[in-house]
């Protein structure tokens, strides 16, 4: 293609001017398969809990078991991004500020969750947390049980939400700047101080934003969490579940609606994270 | 730090002192942060080992000396040979139209490529169903012209297309947009054709993050359980991935056989760790751009 023709090309009111080609077959091609795999699906999905019509639509959302499953999967999601805030700042924080053996491989190790595969880490929960395994036996002796209860689903999203809050978090201690804690210090500060006064305003945003992530991907969690949840309607079948259970009976508008419910939730966590990260972006400068 | 506090004037030691935690806390604190790792990572993996060698290592091959169990890694080996390769040109695609131009809509469309990752993999399969299953809305058509997706292979593919599909993307967005246009103009400007320019400029400076990219897209694609699970129906020997077979054999109660296949994808998960802390430790200026975003 000559410059000309480029130039040309790029006259397009929505496109800044630009020498580089190949702007219209990157984005055409882009735009196609974002339509045809991600956007064309969703919009079935939109489309089928619509034409279920609005009095069958809440007599789905609002059936019990439908609120049970709802109710525990982001009840269950909501604990465990607060116990994954907890100790992915806890963790962010002995990596970042302490020197031990063993830093590195602990570091590496955090990421284990997004790479193991959600089946295999489920079954491996299960069976350490099931009455005869290593950790149940210890809870069993003590007279409760944790796997095949709403604690099993707590367990399971605990371990799938675990980076998201330390992988957020790190980056923000890493480039925090020192030098104010040590101008705390000097006019007098105490440590505790100085963490609540300058050290967690400085990460806030990081911290709410992992806890978002972790919470958003822990609501929609499948595969880690069915090996050790039991599955009993009304205590501990998650929402995810129950689309596959009604998939499964081929009542594909029941599917569809909880579905949609899950959806919209996704959707207002999704505008959730990209005002904080704008808050996140104001508050530190372009991190 | 220690060592220059014990030649330090008295009062510069307590400011000092208040410059970071006792011993006592910083082990305390250490301690808990592994206590819980080690409840919530370290034993379950190695679970999955303890578990696929209970019964000595003849069992655990045993395991792998099933049809089923090797068509289900055939099938996972396949779909992920089309699954990421088809994301790594897309994700190109993409990579090149947002991070080398500026056109309105454009934060739609990056938000718009990482929605997958916040949508529950069940729902990713459903998707499917209700457009190609059985009473989807494509689904008459497709059996009147003896078409099969859900239920069989190309359901798994698209399935993991989905779920799979932001990860190369996200990783060359943010290094292309850190190298700027510079290099790719005076290129162009010497006379190269656009492809040789994206080949031998373009692709050589981001071949560490797409490496990345695809290493995280690849573990995505061959251990996706709940997507692959509902548009499979799996029907075993046929559309049985490994994640999926492994379910089937749990079930039955063959935990040998499920830990032994799981103790497949937990190694491809450790490599792909390895590798990716090594890409990381390596290329750390080429990857720091895009690695926290």
């Amino acid at each position: 293609m000559s410059l000309v023709a480029q130039l040309e090309s790029s006259r397009a009111p929505w496109r800044k001017p630009n020498i580089l080609p190949g702007f219209a077959l990157a984005f055409g091609l882009t735009l196609t398969v974002l339509c045809l795999i991600v956007l064309i699906p969703l919009a079935a999905l939109v489309l089928k809990a619509a034409s279920a019509g609005p009095a069958d639509i809440l007599a789905i959302a609002a059936s019990p078991r439908t609120l049970a499953a709802l109710r525990l999967s982001f009840g269950a999601a909501f604990i465990a991004a607060i116990v994954n805030t907890v100790f992915g700042l806890l963790i962010a924080w002995i990596l970042v500020r302490y020197r031990f053996p063993g830093r590195r491989l602990i570091d590496a190790a955090v990421d284990l969750p997004f790479a193991l595969p959600t089946a295999v880490a489920g079954i491996a929960l299960a069976a350490i947390y099931a009455p005869n395994g290593w950790i149940g036996a210890i809870a069993e002796a003590h007279g409760f049980k944790i796997a095949y209860t709403p604690t099993g689903v707590l367990v399971a999203l605990i371990f799938i939400g675990l980076p998201f809050v330390v992988r957020s978090v790190q980056p923000v201690l890493e480039e925090s700047q020192i030098d104010i804690e040590e101008a705390g210090a000097l006019l007098g500060a105490s440590r505790l101080r100085t963490i609540f006064r300058v050290i967690l305003p400085t990460i806030a945003p990081a911290l709410l934003t992992g806890f978002v992530l972790a919470f958003a991907r822990a609501i929609g969690e499948y595969g880690s969490v069915i090996f050790i949840a039991g599955n009993i309607p009304m205590i501990s079948e998650i929402a995810p579940l129950l689309i596959v259970i009604r998939l499964e009976q081929f009542d594909y508008a029941g599917a569809a609606v909880v579905g949609m419910l899950m959806l919209l939730a996704s959707f207002a966590l999704i505008f959730l994270i990209n005002l904080l990260q704008a808050w996140s972006r104001k508050r530190l400068g372009d991190v | 730090m220690s060592d220059a506090s014990a030649r330090l004037p008295k009062y510069a030691i307590r400011y000092a002192d208040r410059m970071r935690e006792g011993f006592a806390v910083r082990a305390l604190l250490i301690l808990f942060a592994l206590a819980f790792l080690a409840v919530f990572l370290f034993l379950p993996l190695m679970s999955i080992f303890a578990e696929a060698f209970k019964r000595g290592g003849d069992a655990y091959l045993a395991a792998f000396d099933d049809p089923h169990a090797m068509a289900a890694i055939r099938l996972t080996l396949i779909v992920a040979a089309i699954a990421v390769p088809f994301n790594v040109i897309t994700g190109i695609a993409a990579a090149w139209a947002i991070a080398k131009f500026d056109f309105k809509g454009k934060n739609l469309l990056t938000s718009l490529i990482d929605l997958p990752f916040s949508v529950s993999p069940v729902i990713a399969g459903l998707i499917y169903v209700l457009l190609f299953g059985a009473q989807g809305y494509f689904g008459a058509w497709l059996k009147a012209h003896n078409v099969e997706i859900i239920f069989a292979v190309p359901g798994i593919v698209l399935a993991t297309v989905f779920v799979t599909f932001p990860f190369v993307a996200r990783e060359l967005i943010p290094h292309l947009q850190a190298l700027g246009k510079d290099d790719e103009e005076a290129a162009l400007t010497l006379g190269a054709s656009g492809w040789r320019t994206f080949f031998t400029i373009t692709l050589p400076n981001v071949k560490w993050s797409l490496l990345y990219g695809v290493l995280l897209c690849n573990a995505r694609a061959m251990g996706e359980f709940g997507a692959v699970s509902v548009v499979s129906g799996r029907i075993r020997g046929l559309t049985t991935t490994i994640p999926t077979q492994i379910e089937i054999l749990y079930n039955e109660y063959n935990g040998v056989a499920a830990f032994a296949l799981a103790s497949l994808l937990a190694a491809l998960a450790l490599v792909t760790l390895v590798l990716k802390t090594f890409l990381e430790w390596r290329y750390a200026d080429a990857i720091a751009a895009s690695r926290h975003s």
